[in-house]
């Protein structure tokens, strides 16, 4: 049995993602443990996990970090296990190593690059909103094969330092990183679970159903 | 770029859908989560609900609500109507909602914008402002339109994006209720002085006014009630129609 757990520290609407997977399983009929929480052996007895994040990215980091050891174990998942891991929004943005939100702020560090202010003068900021993701990365395209719009809301993007990780590309303003990718871990800069079956599509794909 | 978004609104009055011309002669109108998901199957790009309960526990039921549509639908979900304070906020959002819209309660003690936005960050909270001309200004309004303030809409909604608002749900009150149009003067102003999304509402009665929010008025997305509610526009129809003049619209 799959075991998903969202990872809860504090973060917005994290309920709709667990919705999501219940859905999926529902519709596919599969069993899935679909688990919110912040607990260590919960992460530890994972199949897969979700890196959620609303708001700024230093309020996100430090809902991290305020559980003892939840850092450590997560990244005993992905980086030593290298079992699945999607971030999404400021979850997929954490997995960078810096962010220029409100100042310099250290990320998880688990994927070259740093996140930094959509540029444009004349750009309506947040970009929210549905928008086309392109794939850019043919062997390296599990969790989206064809090009589709899917729902945006955020103000800062993933500069991936090596092109290698860069899975797919959005054009708002400049054309930005909106699926990262490395191994076992991916990150998505939409709300897949806020984008209609397109987005359950894509959950599904990472959890292999 | 990013697609213009079409976004129906729910009048929800103690957990049912109501429909009426200006709150008067509500008439049940059905189940919000079969309703809400009804609209996500036909292409709605965002739901909004409106609690229109006139009771603290009938808002209670709205949190149920958007628990039962959180199972169903899988597109943002904004709740609006009453919302006074942070734990309000928190509790919509833990039930599901993605945004929430505050109107009164932000003109009465503008801080809760940048408070919940803060803590929950700025894109889930959209500031609604209910704007009327008087001369050669609008002014906002509040308790769902029935108070006049001393308020300029323009300044105010300049203050609520400095204060941190994701998004302005502006209502011309000239206009609700009219089926001429939005009020794209208005909408103008507004999107062109501010750097946030602006979501046009009110007056909207045929598919060329859609047209012209977006045109003219410059709105970042198009909400609408009674036209989709009494079915005289499906939103395929619209998304079609401004498909079809080069707007950028998703499938």
């Amino acid at each position: 049995m799959k075991k998903i757990t969202i990872v809860d520290y504090g973060s917005g609407n994290v309920l709709s993602a667990q919705k999501s997977f219940i859905k999926i399983a529902k519709d596919n009929n599969i069993d899935v443990e679909v688990l919110i929480s912040k607990k260590i052996n919960d992460v530890k007895n994972s199949t897969h996990i979700v890196l959620p994040g609303q708001g700024a990215f230093s309020t996100c980091m430090n809902g991290l970090k305020k559980t003892d050891g939840l850092i450590d174990e997560l990244s005993e998942f992905a980086l030593i296990k290298k079992k699945p891991f999607l971030g999404i929004c400021v979850g997929m943005q954490m997995l960078a190593k810096k962010s220029e939100e409100n100042g310099d702020h250290e990320g998880l560090g688990w994927i070259d690059g740093q996140i930094k202010l959509l540029p444009g003068d004349n750009l309506k900021l947040p970009h929210m909103g549905w928008n086309l993701v392109i794939p850019t990365n043919s062997k390296y395209n599990n969790l989206i094969s064809t090009k589709n719009d899917y729902y945006f809301v955020h103000s800062y993007y993933f500069e991936c330092a090596d092109k290698d990780n860069i899975l797919a590309e959005t054009k708002y303003g400049t054309n930005f990183t909106s699926i990262v990718g490395k191994e076992n871990i991916y990150g998505v800069q939409f709300h897949p679970e806020k984008s209609s079956s397109q987005g359950l599509n894509l959950l599904k794909e990472f959890i292999g159903v | 770029m990013v697609k213009k978004r079409i976004i129906p609104c729910l009048d929800v009055k103690d957990g049912r859908v109501v429909k009426g011309i200006n709150f008067l002669n509500l008439i049940d109108a059905g189940d919000p989560v079969e309703q809400a998901k009804h609209y996500s199957d036909n292409g709605a790009d965002e739901i909004c609900f409106l609690d229109i309960s006139a009771s603290l526990e009938n808002r209670d039921t709205m949190i149920n609500v958007v628990k039962k549509t959180a199972n169903e639908v899988f597109i943002p979900l904004t709740v609006g109507g009453g919302i006074s304070s942070i734990e309000n906020i928190q509790a919509l959002l833990k039930a599901g909602a993605d945004k929430v819209s505050i109107n009164s309660a932000a003109i009465k003690n503008p801080s809760i914008i940048k408070e919940a936005s803060e803590y929950f960050g700025n894109q889930c909270i959209v500031v609604a402002v209910d704007a009327k001309k008087h001369n050669n200004d609008w002014f906002v309004y509040s308790h769902g339109g029935t108070k006049k303030t001393d308020l300029l809409a323009l300044s105010w909604i300049e203050k609520a994006q400095e204060l941190g608002a994701g998004e302005i749900l502006l209502t011309s009150m000239d206009k609700d209720g009219t089926k001429s149009g939005f009020d794209n003067e208005l909408l103008g102003k507004v999107s062109e002085f501010i750097k946030i999304p602006v979501i046009a509402s009110g007056g909207v009665g045929t598919l060329d006014h859609f047209y012209d929010g977006v045109v003219k008025g410059k709105a970042d997305a198009l909400l609408a009630a009674s036209v989709f509610h009494f079915n005289e526009i499906s939103i395929k129809e619209v998304k079609e129609y401004l498909k079809d003049k080069n707007i950028s619209i998703r499938d």
